[in-house]
C-alpha cells in the first residue's frame, strides 16, 4: 500500500486539528480501510487513529437509554451491552472473534457498508448518531452505499439506543464474507414497530415500512403473510438475485419477530 | 517511526513505517516466521496472533498500533522448557494439522477461545473458528484436538 503518516491523537480535538488536512483520514478498527489501502483503492496522506481516545470508549446504560462510544469494538459491544440483548447479539455475530476484536461500531456506521450488520440496528432502533460537532437522528444519518450525513472531518463519537421493549436481528450470512446476503433488525416501541434491512438494497440499509405498519397493528409473524416487498433496486450479485433477496427480507422478518425479545 | 512492544514476554524494539502491517513487523523485523501470511486479506486468519490477550488478523492492523502492546505468537504458546503446550500437543495427538499452514492461527484461535471458554461446546468451537480456513483437514481433526486440549471426550456429532 502507499505510505502515510500515523498520527496518534489522545483527545477528539487532537483528532479534529489532524483531520483538517483533507486528505488525512480517520482510522478506527481498521478491517474495511485497511483491505482497501492494501488494494490501493485509497489513499490518504494521513491516518489518524482514533483508538487511542479513551473518551470514546465503552457502553453506559442510563434509564432506558444504551449509549455506546464510537471506538468500542464489536466484542465489547457484545459482553457489555447486556442492557440491549438484541444489540450485544448483533454485535456477537459480525465477522469473526479476530474482526470482533478489532472492528467498531462508529467505524462500522461510517462506512456504511450496504452489507453491514449495524446500520440495521441504528436505523431500527431510531437511534442517535453523535458526532464531534452535532446529533443526527438515525433515518438523517444513512445517505446510500456506502455514504452519511458526515461532513469532511466529522467524527462520530457515540451512538444512543433507546432500548426498545422487544427485539431481534436475523441474518442470512454470505459464507465466505460472514457480510450478510440479508438482515433484518425489527423493533418494538411503545410508539410502534421500525424494521430496518440491511445487504439487500442497492441504496443500502432501508426501513420496511408496510411491515412497521402491519407489525404496529399486530406484533407477530402472521402480520406479514400479506405482504411482499419488490425486487425492484434490491441488489444482485453472484450470491443471490434481487427476487432472492426481496424474498429473504420477508423470510428473515418473520423470523425477527418470531424469536424478539 | 519507533516502536516497542512486548512479543512472547521479551521486551523488542524496532523501526516501522505507517504501513507497516503487524504481520510484516513480527517476520521481517523480528524474524517470528511463525506467523503465516495466507491471504493477506483478513479471510484466513493463518496470520492470528494475540494483542493484549485478544485475537487479531495481524495482517489487518498497523504495528504501530501494537506499540507498547503484549503480543503473544505461536512462538510464545510453548512450555517453558521448549515441549509443545496441551494444545499444541492435541493439534498433533489428534492429526489436527496436514500441511501446517493454517495451523499458527489455528492454535492462536484455540487459545483465545479456551481463555474466553474452558471447555467449550463442539458448535462453540466451529463457531469461534469461522475466521480460520484450513484447506486439508475438513476441520474434524482440529475441533477433536480442540476437545481434547480441553480436557473432553473427542466424540462428535458432526462425523
Amino acid at each position: 500500500m502507499y505510505n502515510f503518516d500515523f498520527v496518534r491523537p489522545a483527545t477528539v480535538d487532537e483528532a479534529l486539528a489532524a483531520l483538517a488536512d483533507e486528505d488525512a483520514q480517520p482510522l478506527s478498527g481498521g478491517q474495511t480501510l485497511i483491505p482497501t489501502m492494501k488494494q490501493r483503492l485509497n489513499a490518504p496522506s494521513a491516518l489518524v487513529s482514533l483508538l487511542g481516545i479513551e473518551a470514546l470508549k465503552g457502553v453506559k446504560t442510563s434509564d432506558g437509554t444504551i449509549e455506546i462510544g464510537a471506538a468500542t469494538t464489536h466484542a465489547d459491544v457484545a459482553a457489555q451491552a447486556t442492557g440491549y440483548p438484541a444489540l450485544a447479539a448483533l454485535a456477537g455475530g459480525i465477522g469473526d472473534p479476530a474482526v470482533r476484536n478489532r472492528g467498531t461500531i462508529g467505524g462500522s456506521l461510517a462506512n456504511n457498508d450496504p452489507a453491514a450488520c449495524y446500520p440495521a440496528a441504528v436505523l431500527a432502533s431510531g437511534a442517535t448518531v453523535v458526532t464531534s460537532g452535532r446529533e443526527i437522528a438515525a433515518d438523517d444519518f444513512f445517505d446510500g452505499m456506502f455514504t452519511t450525513a458526515l461532513e469532511q472531518g466529522e467524527i462520530i463519537t457515540a451512538v444512543k439506543f433507546p432500548v426498545p421493549q422487544a427485539a431481534a436481528y436475523m441474518k442470512f450470512e454470505q459464507p465466505a464474507s460472514r457480510f450478510a446476503l440479508c438482515g433484518v433488525f425489527v423493533a418494538k416501541y411503545a410508539e410502534g414497530v421500525r424494521v430496518a434491512v440491511t445487504g439487500a438494497s442497492e441504496d443500502g440499509v432501508f426501513r420496511w415500512s408496510e411491515a412497521e405498519a402491519a407489525l404496529s397493528a399486530t406484533f407477530s409473524a402472521s402480520a406479514l403473510e400479506g405482504l411482499s416487498l419488490s425486487a425492484e433496486g434490491m441488489m444482485t450479485d453472484l450470491h443471490g438475485t434481487a427476487e432472492y433477496r426481496a424474498h429473504l427480507v420477508k423470510v428473515l422478518t418473520g423470523r425477527a419477530v418470531a424469536s424478539a425479545s | 517511526m519507533k516502536l516497542k512492544m512486548h512479543v512472547n514476554g521479551r521486551e523488542v524494539t524496532g523501526e516501522a513505517e505507517g504501513r507497516t502491517l503487524l504481520s510484516a513487523f513480527l517476520r521481517d523485523g523480528l524474524g517470528l516466521t511463525g506467523t503465516h501470511i495466507g491471504c493477506d486479506t483478513s479471510q484466513c486468519g493463518a496470520c492470528t496472533v494475540h494483542v493484549n490477550g485478544r485475537q487479531v488478523k495481524s495482517c489487518t492492523m498497523f504495528a504501530i498500533e501494537a506499540d507498547g502492546a503484549e503480543v503473544t505468537t505461536i512462538e510464545g504458546m510453548e512450555n517453558a522448557d521448549g515441549s509443545l503446550s496441551v494444545l499444541q500437543q492435541a493439534f498433533q495427538d489428534h492429526h489436527g494439522l496436514q500441511c501446517g499452514f493454517c495451523t499458527p492461527g489455528m492454535v492462536m484461535a484455540a487459545a483465545a477461545l479456551l481463555r474466553e471458554i474452558p471447555q467449550p461446546t463442539e458448535a462453540q468451537i466451529r463457531a469461534h473458528l469461522d475466521g480460520n480456513i484450513c484447506r486439508c483437514t475438513g476441520y474434524h481433526n482440529i475441533v477433536k484436538a480442540i476437545l481434547a486440549a480441553s480436557g473432553q471426550p473427542v466424540a462428535m456429532a458432526a462425523e
